[in-house]
């Protein structure tokens, strides 16, 4: 399986990680070699297998509804770059 | 004797003892990392936090506490989330951030009197096999070859956690296991690394980089410190949905069962060709000791064994994409700014990430975006489910199973590094059980002829860690592996 | 007559989807411990969870399963034992994690019904396609700085249900009134508010045309998040016609998302802003699959509350209601329990036309609902009884019914006070009469010359002269007799 520079681009922006021109064809070329030497998964044969989809075989635990948390917006924001009042911000968005 | 040489099982007595006091063995261990500092095994020390806690610690020993851990001086992986503590995940993108909250795992270990000495040093967000991709630099592994002085990686990704522990800058420390580790490490370092089932140790408060495959656990000096500090960090966790509701078993009464009548695997897919002789010879040893002690070696197929690397390499990098989507620049650590919004989150992602990092995010989300879903991310959980029941059936047959943990011994920094698959080639012995999600843990048995350190792996069954335990005491005591520190 | 288009190559039919998102009754969020209430200051209902701090984990709410089970089996759907919950990913300001928890191939509820009772009598069944949990994202606030969004994430984690029916509506009436049957049956349910100006129901419309006679489903377009039943009627129409347009120009229509505009009642794209989604849906490895067993589902079974089109058809068929009013009346849980206390004991069809002709006549005047009602249902049945012992008449028992809501008072205090009482005592009466013939002779002539209508004028004269105290049957009988030639 070989990726090429607009498929590069189009998982980077989907990632939203910004990729200079000029590394889309290393980058490609790299990842290609990745998902060749994992196409070898396509010879196993998987038919009637279900797919585990966790690392565990327990059943999902629920919580009660009450409410045991917030009320702490200092501790929300005390990280935030750049938060105004109470609000975190982001560069404006045109809706 | 330097107060640094000790077991936490030792330290533990005298403590008690009031041979020394908590305050003397912090103070100890805060000079040794000032000298050892040239390791770069920890991104940030923490000598107020300790010197205060030691203070409580002997307080406490003063009025006769039997805790666990009261007294210990530990590293903690800067993966864990500490409170009022700078927490980076070795990453860029984590400047400055400063969590409000304390992990799971660290405040169990908090709780049971252990000493928090500062915040080990790792691969980028857990990504790698020899911590090399960490922003805050390498850490140097204290084990050189002979006749050369060369720096050796620690191992990865719990690389400042076996640097440390290894050359007497922590008594024990935490670490997570991924697809290995913690366990590679400690094999590169000549320590004892557990990762145990998936579900014993809670997750939260943990910087996630693979959800269904992350597990916090001991690295050590020995097998029975890391039963000692595994008994504190797992246990049920109502805050953490994957956490398993089960009682704590006692695993340092488990060190003394013995292996008389135990059936030992020996997957034959862990033989492949080309196999480093060396480390062949050491597996061939270690089961040698395990007959001398009773056990039975049975030969055992793992048929899926050569699939495991691939499926790894596309579940944990899909889980890591959409666990790093947090990382905008918005509510923690770096941001740079950008006109839009989608500019903003472009730029600080590519300045906060490493290329290792980066990398995966990509195969992540290609390998979950429209149209190559059901090709590899269902493909790979079909294959996991197979390498699983490869696993089980195993377990049909035998107590336990001994392998190598590493395919080789530490490797010089610098090497391997302009291809990412031979790198990834380092956890082919680890991974397999990570997908499982049973336990393993990797025991110190013996040097290559450069005088490198190397391991072997016993893996169990599902929250059979009692039996891992056993079996890797034997070995521990029939190799009389000979420790830096 | 099924509802048509005309253009100018003939007539349309619109196809119509609806998604529904409802906030469920809850007290806290769907995987934290946070308040889920409306209208706090801003990122107070947060926990560390819903700001998407590293190390967090969604832990799940039971009772917004409950609820959606609850509303599932309120559509006669059916419910799935075991179910997922996965992420979406996309990056946007107000969702913190960069994803979101929803559920997608294996949603909570599957197919299921909803009855639309149309003017005509008849009643049309819509197919609901599926119910999934998943959880809001936080607020946008575009206005506050010249440069900057700012955010809060106080609604961010709050339990939705969204609720997406087959493409089975025909019209924006009939969209209208799935829109009010679904409120309808999840506030009877008590599984959600309703609330569309408080945004606790939100709807995306899918509308898509085709040739009348023709069967096959044209690309359709979603019109996101309209807040009032109105606005989606009006919406649906609009787009429906720019549909039209678009196909009988020759032209194609382009499969996207648009934003309605109620104030030019117009839909414009927002493909500007969009970037082109792929939303990566996995399985989420921090929950895993949700299984509900019989037990759990029959209890909640056991405990639904009677719903709109059973309590319909019981008031059809015990009080003798036509389907029009008894569907009026179930529309909301709290007027029908108030008609039932209006009715009991008393002539339904007589309380069931005071309540839908004078009580919500003066609500929707005033824009109460009926918990804020000025009369009660005791007070209303009082005036009832007056009315039916004679004691009033039907003029005069609008008139107190006015006095009770202005005044809030009773209506034997009002009869009290103003001395309404109706005169049914024919003496009284009779002399009235006989005033009235006696004073206008020449009516009377042309009265007996066969002009019967002037009955009515003569009726009027009694009722004037006795100040409507007069019962009019009684008037009217006695002046036939009087009259008569």
């Amino acid at each position: 399986m070989s990726l090429d520079k607009a498929t590069v681009r189009r998982i980077a922006t989907l990632a939203r990680l910004d990729v200079p021109d000029s590394d889309l064809e290393p980058l490609a070329n790299e990842l290609s070699s990745i998902m060749g030497w994992i196409e070898q998964l396509q010879e196993v044969d998987t038919t009637s297998v279900a797919p585990m989809t966790g690392g565990t075989d327990m059943k999902l635990v629920w919580r009660v509804d009450e409410v045991t948390d917030g009320g702490k917006p200092d501790d929300v924001l005390a990280n935030a770059t750049d938060s105004q009042g109470a609000f975190f911000t982001v560069p404006k968005v045109v809706e | 004797m330097s107060l640094t040489s000790f077991t936490i099982a030792e330290a533990r007595t005298k403590l008690r003892a009031k041979e020394f006091s908590a305050v003397e063995l912090t103070e100890a261990y805060l000079a040794a990392m000032e000298q050892g500092a040239g390791l770069n095994a920890f991104i940030t020390t923490t000598p107020e936090i300790a010197r205060e806690r030691a203070k409580a610690a002997d307080a406490r020993l003063k009025s006769g506490s039997t805790a666990a851990l009261e007294g210990i001086p530990l590293g903690i992986k800067d993966l864990f989330c500490t409170e009022g503590v700078l927490t980076t995940a070795a990453s860029h993108i984590l400047d400055g951030f400063k969590p409000r909250y304390e992990s799971t795992v660290t405040a169990k270990l908090r709780d049971a009197g252990s000493v928090m000495l500062g915040k080990l040093n790792l691969d980028e967000f857990a990504m790698g096999s020899a911590t090399i991709t960490s922003f805050y630099g390498p850490t140097k592994n204290p084990w050189k070859a002979r006749n050369s002085n060369a720096d050796l990686v620690p191992g990865g990704s719990s690389g400042g956690s076996a640097a440390s522990v290894a050359g007497g800058l922590a008594l024990g420390a935490t670490g997570t296991d991924t697809g290995g580790s913690i366990r590679q490490p400690a094999a590169f370092a000549g320590i004892v690394g557990v990762k145990p089932t998936y579900g014993r140790c809670s997750r939260w408060g943990v910087v996630a980089f693979a959800s269904s495959l992350d597990q916090a656990g001991p690295m050590t000096r020995t097998v029975r410190d890391s039963a000692i500090m595994l008994g504190v960090m797992c246990g049920h966790d109502p805050k953490d949905s994957t956490s398993a509701n089960r009682a704590v078993p006692d695993f340092e009464a488990a060190l003394a069962r013995g292996v008389k009548g135990l059936r030992i695997g020996i997957p034959k897919e862990y033989r492949p060709d080309g196999l480093n002789a060396e480390v062949s010879a050491l597996w061939d040893q270690g089961m040698q000791w395990l007959k001398d002690a009773g056990a039975t070696p049975v030969e055992i197929s793992l048929p899926h064994t050569k699939y495991a690397l691939p499926t790894y390499y596309i579940v944990a990098p899909a889980e890591a994409s959409s666990n790093l989507a947090r990382y905008d620049g918005v509510r923690f650590g770096l941001r740079v700014p950008g006109q839009s919004l989608d500019e903003m989150y472009s730029k600080t992602r590519a300045a906060g990430f490493g290329a290792e990092v980066k990398r995966r995010v990509l195969i992540g989300t290609y390998v979950l975006s429209a149209g190559y879903y059901d090709a590899y991310y269902l493909k790979a959980q079909k294959v996991r489910a197979l390498i699983a029941k490869d696993f089980d059936d195993a377990f049909e047959k035998v107590d336990a199973i001994l392998t190598p943990t590493a395919p080789s011994a530490a490797f010089a920094i610098g090497e391997r590094m302009d291809d990412p698959v031979a790198m990834y080639l380092n956890d082919v012995f680890t991974v397999p059980a990570s997908l499982a999600g049973i336990p393993g843990a990797s025991v110190p048995a013996g040097l290559t002829s450069t005088g490198l350190p190397l391991g072997l792996q016993v893996l169990t069954k599902r929250w059979d860690e009692e039996t891992m335990f056993a079996v890797c005491q034997v070995l521990e005591d029939a190799a009389q592996f000979k420790r830096l520190v | 007559m099924a509802y048509t288009l005309k253009g100018e190559t003939g007539d349309w039919e619109v196809v119509i989807g609806l998604e529904v998102h409802a906030q469920v009754v809850s007290k806290s969020k769907l995987f934290s411990g946070a308040s889920a209430e409306f209208g706090a200051e801003p990122n107070t209902h947060v926990s560390l969870v819903d700001a998407g701090m590293p190390g967090m984990l969604p832990v799940l709410n039971a009772h917004a399963v409950e609820q959606a089970v609850k509303s599932g089996l309120g559509m006669k759907a059916k419910i799935n034992r075991r179910s997922v919950f996965a992420r979406k990913n996309y990056f946007y300001a107000d969702m913190p994690q960069g994803y979101q928890i929803s559920q997608y191939d294996q949603p909570i509820v599957g197919e299921g019904t909803i009855v639309l009772d149309m003017p005509d009598g008849s009643t049309r069944s819509i197919g609901v396609e599926r119910l999934h949990l998943e959880q809001d994202a936080g607020k946008s606030i575009h206005d506050l700085h010249p440069s900057k969004t700012f955010i809060d994430l106080n609604r961010s984690g709050v339990p939705l249900m969204e609720i997406v029916s087959k493409p089975d509506l025909r019209s924006p009436e009939e969209a209208g009134l799935y829109l009010k049957k679904l409120r309808s049956i999840l506030r009877y349910l008590g599984t959600c508010d309703g609330n569309m100006e408080e945004g606790s129901m939100r709807c995306d419309a899918n509308v898509s045309v085709r040739p009348v006679g023709s069967t096959e489903l044209r690309t359709r377009c979603e019109i996101k998040n309209v807040n009032s039943v109105r606005f989606v009627m009006m919406a649906i129409e609009h787009e429906a016609r720019r549909h039209i347009e678009v196909w009988e120009s020759g032209g194609k229509v382009d499969q996207e998302t648009r934003l309605y505009d109620p104030n030019r009642d117009e839909t414009r794209s927002m493909r500007s802003k969009e970037m082109a989604h792929d939303y990566r849906y996995f399985p989420d490895p921090d929950l895993l699959p949700l299984e509900l067993d019989e037990a759990f589902i029959a209890k909640i079974q056991a405990g639904l509350p009677e719903l709109p089109d059973d309590k319909q058809q019981r008031f059809m068929r015990d009080y003798g209601l036509s389907a029009y009013d008894a569907d009026v009346l179930v529309s909301e849980r709290e007027n029908a329990l108030y008609f039932e206390d209006v009715a009991k004991g008393r002539d339904a069809k007589i309380a069931a036309n005071w309540v839908i002709s004078n009580l919500f006549g003066v609500l929707n005047k005033q824009g109460l609902a009926i918990a804020d009602s000025p009369v009660s249902a005791k007070d209303l049945g009082a005036l009832l009884d007056l009315l039916a012992d004679n004691t009033l008449s039907g003029r005069m028992a609008k008139d107190v019914f006015e006095a009770m809501v202005e005044t809030g008072k009773t209506p034997g205090v009002i009869v009290e006070e103003r001395g309404l009482k109706q005169v049914t005592d024919t003496g009284a009466i009779e002399a009235a009469i006989d005033q009235v013939i006696a004073s206008a002779p020449d009516k009377v002539a042309e009265y007996r010359g066969g002009k019967d209508k002037l009955i009515g004028w003569f009726t009027g004269q009694v009722m004037r002269a006795t100040q409507g105290a007069a019962s009019p049957g009684v008037v009217n009988d006695l002046l036939k007799k009087k009259l008569a030639p």
